[in-house]
């Protein structure tokens, strides 16, 4: 078996030794021209002049080029066409590209651009929310609503009730490779484009739009990026189609890298929110009704921001059931960055929506959080004699496709406003089922079980007595401790992006190369589908082979996103390696006159009859037998359907699970904070790879943490960013990992049927790092009688400000 | 310039622009692209070199490092951390063994910091390897990876000895005239030019680098700098890297210092420890360690292994930057600063060379020779408070020196970073303590010592507050601090 083994990454010898290329890295033919993106000094305005003769006079520039000179297209938006790639008359935030130089070298280029000299006539900008707010300056017509029950009844009939606020930063990406593009132009005006992406077929779209052209000119490769995030899955537009408008009009291979302070200026991050609740519950904690508004900040373009806020909604709830329950969400236009994709996708948000809520009730009876928590759970699987998996239903079929269609980014999440998606009739869930506030049935639930052994193996309950034994012995620094569950659904909501394709070889000498329509991130998603084509031939994974993903290889991708890689991605790949295996196996029955099932191939050998062949040699025969080795595989879904305007319905195939405990100090003169240690039990279904599985939690839950401690976003008043370099924004170092730091996978395996039962487990664990931020309250809540209310994310000045509330 | 270095083991003579940084060469020039740009301002590590001298081997971030430094070194990049058949280094073997790279980009600059490490024996792990960020991994494998490889031994090839022989250029004379005065600092309190990052303004001055003058002591210094007034002089280049990579800005006439060997010396005179102004932020700390071990402390935070390897005292001094972490330690200690234009020498109190913020009391021609830390007891408590714990800029630092007899202050010298436009003693604070004042007393006086500004670090009020923090924290009897409390 090669799955379920701890295997190295794939690229980890290259990876140590240098020798892995990114982008960057690739030999390129010697006339290669590098570009730069002129910016936008101001956050709004008109551009009432641009001279940019300097530029085009400065050592080393090729050409210049602004919006007037792209042929087609002035577009690079993933969904709603509002966003040029350069800017067209007006700029909406500071950072967004004015023009584009190509020079012959990086550094002539970005020194070229700063020579533009640029007049804008500035307008008034929104930056924050409440700027927003104030103009009503939104995506779609008004909030979006989800509701179950009668929220509004139940919190006036409830016992108790209490409303508050948290504020909840973005996040920057800091991939550790900068986006980056090399568009090389070959015969007959085609294209041929490598991008640091995320979403190929969605660059593919993007430039052959651009350049006029059917997506059967442009051909797309993405060998490995050097961390993604979310951060690459439509910011690296604008790189690849400057790169291939800058190709055609000058004949030359044309690469385009940002510098770190322009990355950070130019390209979206997560979105920060404020979320307003107001909850009734009683005694125990229980919650009887819950209203949350979660308001996003957008910035200037929608990108991803619907989809985005809709996750936020569906992760309102957590772990815990609100049978009563109303979610409004606004998504709010300013002249900031687009926020974008980041691992989680308004997730994380929402869940921390309702981690305050459980932490402010908790205080308010003075009862442990954790037993609030496990109040409001959801009902174990097991706990229902009809635990496990609703049966089946038939997929929806296809519906009818609008003419729009053709025109809009059909392979982006941010689709979902432009296409009218065939949403088939929703179905309502049975009776009597336990549901979501979107009305989905909670049939896969664990947490009891698994939080029960958690807080055994962390020791929870001596360690949370020890730490009020430590507060009230020390004045000065004071510790805290929390458990958070995490529960997340799995599935693109846009839900015919749930799909996938793979095409596989096996050569005559046994030796298999395959592609599949997923990218590499350093998630080790090559190397779990390796795992996978290996298990299914019997053979050993040196013997398989992944290269570059392509367009021209496997078309019509979705984007590597919504941790569906390996779960989408390997079963297509399944299903092409048994294509191909079934075939080899029915030829060898045919030789000895016996069952193709009962054909073994496992070893490295294939057993048909008495007969025991080497899995090269088996192959040989096969090949000499005139039997096609090569197969396109496919996937998609089953079981899911959504309707997202009306909140009802079944959006994702299974939900993951996870916990963790977080204890930590905080120094009440200064507000300085650290993580003492952290315990986590995540469950990655029957992982595929349990070491790349333990780095994503553990990567996960730093990356987590890291959003809501150190890492701070900050623009001044004109709309700067601030925090544009690690200089100044702060992600954590090898010393903020917690010092203890215990990592176990449940022990369990997915109900739902995926790729050999394993789970996703990209994004879960980052919202395992929501325990730091309730960790931190608990330690802020030791200084005094009132509720600290703390805000995210929570910097040593913030966690101050929460211990003067706490004191009153 | 002329440069002669070695790389991997094979000797390299080169013409090159002085201020071309050896990550552009590398990449751009000789096709080795195993190190990394991952931030171009010595912030991630990605680019992280060996390189050896007479002083040992040691890490360096090559995206700020000019090429006119590295006369008489040996560098090693990634692509020779291997051996020469092929052969994995430790750490690579137990980096693959315990799954610690991810997306592989950060890797080569941990690869090579753990080879550093492992070659100078040590294993203090967090902070050899504070200055390389990963964001896949969360660290845990990394950390893992490095004890793993602890006790296997140095292979040979890592064994570089620096070039023999190698001379300095004359300084042949060239550049633009505009070069910027090594007194002056940036507008941005980050010491960032805050219109680069918009890339639209006029800023830069593209045009050829001048030629790089390498003086091999102190008296070539003097006498070429009262000569050549405005020219820029690059001691380990963490500064000045930026003004070339971020700033774009063409330095003109330049110097480098690495090569004064007689401003690198620690001296004990009769009054005090007398540090020349080369000496490295990595051998501040070894020399602080026994002798004011809470300024040490403060120091293992002042940037990264990589940074400290190449920032010297002089420049972190002479830059006049109100955030530079060495200051308010070195005012609380009641340094002199001895600066010398020519064959004229002067010697003043550190404070007083803090005149106003971007000014200093330094002449055209003059440059900051050394610092002497007057003898003395221990009574130096540093507090340095940022968002980050490690290789982080201060948002406010503050610096005591109280002497107490019995309950009594008898002596009180208090400096702050991050407070005012220059490093600034808290002179009401330090009058409320000596006349027998209470805790709250001198927190109240912080406020006629100081209007701290807002900015991306820390806004105002709670860089008073917090200052206020650290004077209940010195005036305490068992400071214990958030990073000595254990799990």
């Amino acid at each position: 078996m090669s799955v379920a083994r701890p295997l190295p990454h794939e690229s980890a010898a290259l990876h140590v030794t240098g020798a892995a290329r990114y982008i960057d890295d690739l030999p390129v033919p010697a006339n290669t021209l590098h570009l730069a993106f002129g910016l936008s000094p101001a956050a709004h305005g008109a551009i009432a002049a641009l001279d940019l003769e300097a530029v085009r006079t400065a050592p080393g520039v090729v050409h210049v080029m602004t919006a007037a000179d792209l042929p087609f297209a002035n577009d690079v938006a993933p969904a709603a066409h509002d966003e040029p790639l350069l800017a067209d008359g007006i700029v909406h935030h500071m950072g967004q590209p004015i023009f584009a130089v190509a020079a012959v070298s990086h550094l002539a280029a970005r020194k070229a651009v700063r020579q533009a000299r640029l007049e804008i006539v500035e307008r008034p900008a929104l930056l924050t929310i409440d700027d927003a707010l104030a103009a009503d300056a939104r995506y779609e017509d008004g909030p979006r609503i989800y509701a179950k029950g009668d929220a509004a009844a139940a919190i006036a009939d409830a016992p108790r009730r209490l409303t508050g606020r948290i504020e909840i930063g973005g996040q920057e990406h800091f991939y550790l490779e900068g986006q980056v593009a090399l568009a090389l132009p070959q015969e007959g005006g085609e294209m041929v484009v490598h991008s640091s992406s995320q979403h190929p077929t969605e660059i593919q779209h993007k430039v052959a739009e651009a350049l006029g052209l059917p997506m059967h000119a442009v051909r797309v490769e993405v060998r490995r990026m050097g961390g993604g995030f979310g951060g690459k899955e439509s910011q690296g537009n604008a790189l690849a189609v400057a790169c291939a408008v800058m190709a055609r009009a000058t004949g030359r291979p044309c690469k385009m890298r940002y510098d770190r302070d322009d990355d950070m200026t130019i390209t979206g991050k997560r979105h920060d929110f404020r979320i307003d609740y107001d909850v009734g519950f009683d005694g125990d904690g229980r919650v009887r009704g819950v209203e949350f508004r979660q308001y996003a900040r957008c910035g200037w373009s929608q990108d991803l921001s619907l989809p985005v806020a809709d996750r936020a909604m569906l992760h309102a709830d957590n772990a815990y059931r609100l049978d009563h329950c109303r979610i409004e969400s606004h998504r709010l236009r300013t002249h900031t960055q687009s926020a974008t994709a980041f691992r989680g996708f308004g997730g994380p948000q929402g869940m921390v929506g309702i981690e305050r809520v459980m932490d402010e009730i908790a205080h308010a009876l003075g009862r442990d959080p954790l037993e609030v928590r496990r109040v409001n759970f959801y009902a174990d699987a097991d706990g229902d004699p009809e635990g496990g998996l609703s049966a089946p239903r038939p997929s929806a079929p296809p519906g009818g496709i609008s003419g729009k269609m053709k025109e809009a980014d059909i392979a982006s999440r941010g689709a979902l406003h432009e296409v009218a998606e065939p949403v088939g009739p929703v179905h309502a869930p049975p009776p009597g089922v336990q549901t979501t506030p979107y009305h989905m049935p909670v049939t896969d639930f664990i947490l009891h079980r698994l939080t029960a052994r958690l807080a055994e193996t962390a020791d929870y309950d001596a360690r949370r007595q020890k730490v009020a034994d430590w507060n009230a012995a020390n004045a000065v620094l004071k510790r805290g401790i929390a458990l958070t569950p995490v529960k997340f659904g799995i599935s693109f909501t846009l839900t015919h992006l749930n799909q996938a394709g793979a095409l596989v070889h096996v050569y005559q000498d046994g030796s298999v190369h395959l592609n599949h329509g997923g990218t590499e991130m350093g998630q080790g998603l090559h190397s779990k589908v390796r795992q996978v084509a290996a298990d299914r031939f019997g053979i050993d994974v040196s013997q398989v082979r992944i290269s570059a993903t392509d367009t021209g290889k496997v078309p019509n991708t979705s984007a590597t996103a919504a941790s569906s890689g390996a779960d989408l991605n390997g079963m297509a790949v399944k299903a092409a390696c048994d294509t191909i295996r079934d075939r080899i196996a029915a030829y060898l029955a045919g030789l000895h006159q016996t069952d193709a099932a009962a054909i073994r191939f496992e070893g490295g050998q294939v057993r048909a009859g008495g007969e025991v062949y080497d899995f090269p040699r088996a192959v040989a025969l096969a090949y000499m037998g005139r039997v096609s080795l090569s197969s396109t595989g496919y996937y998609r879904t089953p079981d899911i359907e959504w309707d997202r305007i009306a909140g009802r319905g079944r959006p994702f195939y299974y939900f993951a699970y996870g916990a963790a405990v977080t204890e930590v100090v905080i120094d009440t003169l200064t507000g300085e904070n650290r993580i003492l240690r952290c315990d986590i039990l995540h469950d990655a279904g029957a992982s595929l790879n349990p070491a790349l599985d333990i780095g994503q939690i553990e990567g996960g839950y730093v990356q987590g943490a890291g959003w809501l401690t150190t890492e701070e976003l900050v623009w001044d008043d004109k709309g700067r960013l601030t925090t544009h370099a690690p200089s100044t924004y702060k992600i954590p170092a090898m010393s903020d990992r917690p010092r203890v730091f215990n990592v176990a996978l449940w022990d369990g395996e997915n109900r739902a049927e995926t790729i050999y039962r394993s789970k996703a487990v990209g994004e879960p664990p980052l919202m395992l790092g929501i325990s730091a931020l309730m960790a931190l309250s608990d330690a802020c809540a030791a200084c005094g009688p009132n509720y600290p209310a703390l805000d995210a994310p929570a910097t040593a000045e913030r966690v101050l400000a929460a211990v003067r509330r706490a004191r009153g | 310039m002329h440069v002669r270095f070695r790389l991997n083991g094979d000797p390299v003579a080169a013409d090159v622009a002085p201020t071309a940084t050896l990550l552009d060469w590398l990449r751009e020039t000789r096709g080795l692209t195993g190190t990394k740009e991952g931030c171009n301002e010595g912030d991630c590590g990605a680019c992280t070199v060996i390189a050896t001298d007479a002083d040992g081997a040691r890490t360096l971030n090559a995206c700020i490092l000019f090429m006119g430094q590295l006369d008489g070194m040996a560098i090693r990049t990634v692509e020779g951390i291997a051996g020469p058949d092929g052969a994995l280094h430790p750490v690579q073997q137990a980096m693959i063994d315990h799954h610690g790279s991810q997306c592989g980009f950060c890797t080569p600059g941990f690869v090579v910091a753990m080879a550093a490490a492992h070659l100078n024996g040590r294993t203090d792990h967090d902070d050899q390897l504070a200055g390389n960020l990963c964001r896949c991994t969360g660290y845990a494998p990394i950390r893992r990876a490095a004890e793993a490889a602890e006790a296997a031994p140095v292979p040979d090839w890592m064994r570089d000895a620096p070039v023999k022989g190698a001379e300095g250029s004359d300084g042949s004379e060239g550049g633009a005239k505009e070069a910027p005065s090594h007194g002056t600092v940036s507008a941005d309190w980050g010491h960032r030019d805050s219109l680069a990052a918009t890339g639209a303004s006029a800023q830069g001055d593209p045009g050829r680098a001048g030629a790089g003058f390498r003086p091999r002591n102190a008296d070539a210094l003097a006498g070429w700098y009262a000569q050549n007034p405005d020219a820029v002089l690059i001691a380990g280049a963490t500064d000045v890297g930026l003004w070339v990579t971020k700033g774009l800005r063409d330095l003109g006439q330049v110097a480098f210092l690495n090569g004064v060997t007689d401003l690198q010396r620690i001296e004990q005179g009769p009054d005090g420890l007398r540090i020349g102004a080369g000496v490295t932020m990595t051998r501040m700390l070894e020399a602080m360690t026994d002798r004011h071990p809470s300024y040490a402390e403060l120091i293992r935070r002042y940037g990264s292994v990589q940074v400290r390897n190449a920032a010297t005292l002089g420049g972190n001094i002479a830059n006049g930057s109100p955030i530079g972490d060495n200051p308010p330690a070195l005012i609380a200690l009641s340094a002199m600063l001895h600066l010398r234009r020519g064959d004229a020498r002067r010697s003043i109190p550190l404070e007083d060379f803090f005149v106003d913020y971007g000014r200093q009391d330094r002449g055209p021609g003059e440059f900051v020779e050394a610092v002497t830390i007057p003898d003395g007891p221990d009574i130096l408590r540093c507090y340095k408070l940022s968002k980050r714990f490690d290789q982080d800029i201060s948002a406010v630092c503050g610096c005591f020196a109280i002497a107490r007899d019995g309950g009594r202050v008898t002596a009180a010298r208090i400096a702050f970073g991050g407070m005012a436009g220059i490093p600034k003693r808290a002179r009401a604070v330090e009058d409320v303590l000596l006349a027998g004042g209470t805790v709250a007393e001198a927190q109240e006086a912080l406020a006629r010592d100081f209007t701290p500004l807002s900015d991306m670090r820390a806004s105002a009020a709670y860089r008073i507050e917090a200052a206020r923090g650290m004077i209940a924290r010195a005036c305490a009897d068992s400071p214990l601090h958030v990073l000595e409390v254990q799990p």
